[in-house]
């Protein structure tokens, strides 16, 4: 079975780590990474953007744009994507395709800061 | 991450909403950012024990309006006269502490934090260092090493910038919408002097300096979470990311400045300049510019480059000329010219500034352009009039040090072949 892990912390308070804290959890986490890597268990792993950086289509009818991330808590999360886009504007045109597909709720649009594919047979 | 270095990153985050809606109950900045403080002591023996709180600024505020509340109790007894005024919007505050944060409130409080700071009679350098004091909270020694003066002139100038806004009439009622958007302009061009302060220091301090980039670039952040639709305070976060993208290139071992050109472009910190990217196309769908979402498309264009020749000195020309329209002045014109000299020659770029000779006679990078210009048209004793000028008119070591290395270009360019050596 895969297991997504989704990470949720306080954004201001990540954001208020300094260069050299950043740094060290980012260490730790890699030591662990490897190791199920190494095994052959790690899927993609990505550190988003910061939410500022974040676009939200409600799914309405018209599809509705915002600014900002998804903040409603009556829905939830239920899956994702990874695009390669050229830009903020090619990825709502890829978010309505799947909107129209699957209209109702929304889709948060984040860049990923770091990327890393992984290799694992599902 | 030390255990107790989750508690300081919890404190600075909570800061500038805590000190701002205390300051909304107690209408006294020395009120509000001792009971922040006492909150604090409160939080470092308290939180390791019962693990963190689950809204850590609720927490602060709370207990920091408590303590103060009760200081004033205190202090009120020993005066005799009750001073009513002081706590007026304490029930208010009770009915919103139990039902948690008001969240519509707190972003009109660090608003209101932060546009204190801007205060008109402010000179520049206190509007910086009152901001960094209150808002973001840095010691007075840590504000006084950034700004490179001594601790006790610091302290003086946090103290006098103080007084000066207490005296002064703060609204505390809720902002309606021009004022709330003049109260953005404002603080917004503060958050600008901030990140100016670090990035214009010289190679030999722009490590000690740079802190002030990175709270610059905190503070826009969090402006722009709590204003997510201000296209212009996007472009403000987008161009202090891309310009601090290229921090660790900027300048060489000795602290001589490297111009953009001649940078090692794999220094730039690439995840500054993506998040600076997506805030520009943000941004963008917008289609309402202004000056920072111009000179942040600008610094886009040469963040896109991946070497210098791919820059698209076209556009970078076109956007100076928006940029001019809006915000007529001699120096955005002599940037222009930069950008033409690329697209149209140095000639053309000469004729664009010699215009501005006047208005900025006194101004270091007109006469180091101006001497580039004339030096790629090879009128080198015009060119080196106006080295010899602009290494007057040089602000730091570092820029002196660069305009000296076009002179030696030109002294060995000027001098015939085999007395290279002699001196």
């Amino acid at each position: 079975m895969l297991y997504a892990i989704l990470c949720y912390h306080d954004e201001d308070h990540v954001g208020s780590w300094t260069k050299e804290q950043d740094a060290a959890v980012m260490t730790k986490l890699t030591v662990v990474q490897e190791k199920l890597a190494k095994q052959g268990r790690l899927g993609p792993v990505a550190r988003l953007l910061p939410t500022t950086a974040a676009t939200t289509l409600r799914k309405d009818d018209p599809p509705l744009v915002l600014d900002g991330p998804y903040a409603e808590t009556k829905e939830q999360l239920l899956g994702f994507y990874v695009v390669d886009c050229k830009n903020l504007d090619e990825a709502l045109e890829v978010a309505r395709d799947l909107g129209a597909a699957n209209p109702g709720g929304a889709y948060e649009i984040r860049p990923v800061g770091v990327f890393r594919p992984g290799d694992v047979q599902s | 991450m030390t255990d107790t270095a989750w508690i300081d990153a919890a404190l600075t985050s909570a800061r500038p909403q805590a000190v701002g809606a205390l300051l909304r109950y107690f209408r006294n900045l020395d009120t509000a950012e001792e009971a922040f403080q006492n909150a604090c002591l409160r939080a470092l023996k308290s939180w390791p024990q019962n693990g963190p709180p689950r809204d850590p600024a609720a927490w602060l505020i709370m207990v920091g309006r408590n303590v103060a509340i009760d200081d004033l109790r205190r202090s009120k007894k020993q005066e005799a006269l009750p001073e009513d005024e002081a706590i007026s919007d304490l029930d208010d505050a009770e009915e919103q502490l139990a039902e948690r944060l008001d969240g519509s409130h707190y972003r009109d409080d660090i608003l209101r934090l932060l546009f204190i700071c801007c205060h008109p009679d402010l000179p520049a350098t206190q509007q910086i260092a009152l901001a960094l004091r209150i808002v973001s909270g840095l010691t007075v020694k840590q504000i006084a090493r950034a700004f490179l003066v001594s601790e006790a002139a610091m302290e003086q100038r946090i103290t006098r910038a103080k007084a000066r806004v207490a005296d002064a009439d703060v609204p505390f009622e809720t902002p309606g919408a021009v004022e709330r958007s003049e109260r953005l302009t404002s603080v917004a061009a503060m958050i600008y002097l901030i990140f100016n302060e670090g990035y214009s220091a010289s190679g030999d301090t722009a490590e000690i300096r740079s802190p002030l980039c990175e709270e610059a670039i905190r503070l826009a952040r969090l402006l722009l979470r709590l204003f997510q639709s201000e296209p212009e305070i996007m472009g403000l976060t987008a161009l202090l990311l891309l310009q601090h993208a290229r921090a660790a290139a900027r300048f060489d071992a000795d602290g001589a400045v490297i111009l953009l050109d001649d940078q090692d472009r794999s220094l730039w910190n690439k995840s500054l300049i993506a998040e600076g990217l997506a805030l520009i196309d943000k941004a963008m769908r917008h289609r309402r510019s202004g000056p920072y979402q111009v000179q942040a498309a600008i610094a886009a264009l040469h963040a896109r480059a991946e070497k210098p020749e791919d820059t698209d000195w076209t556009q970078i020309d076109l956007l100076y000329g928006a940029l001019e329209i809006m915000q007529p002045s001699p120096v955005v014109t002599l940037n222009r010219a930069v950008a033409v000299s690329k697209v149209k020659g140095p000639e053309a770029a000469l004729d664009m500034i010699e215009p501005l000779a006047q208005r900025l006679s006194n101004y270091f990078h007109y006469f180091g352009v101006r001497g580039a210009f004339l030096m790629q048209l090879g009128r080198n004793d015009e060119a080196r009039t106006a080295f010899d000028r602009a290494i007057a008119l040089a602000n730091t070591s570092a820029e002196a040090a660069h305009i000296r290395m076009h002179l030696d270009r030109l002294q060995r360019d000027s001098q015939p072949r085999g007395k290279k050596a002699g001196k």
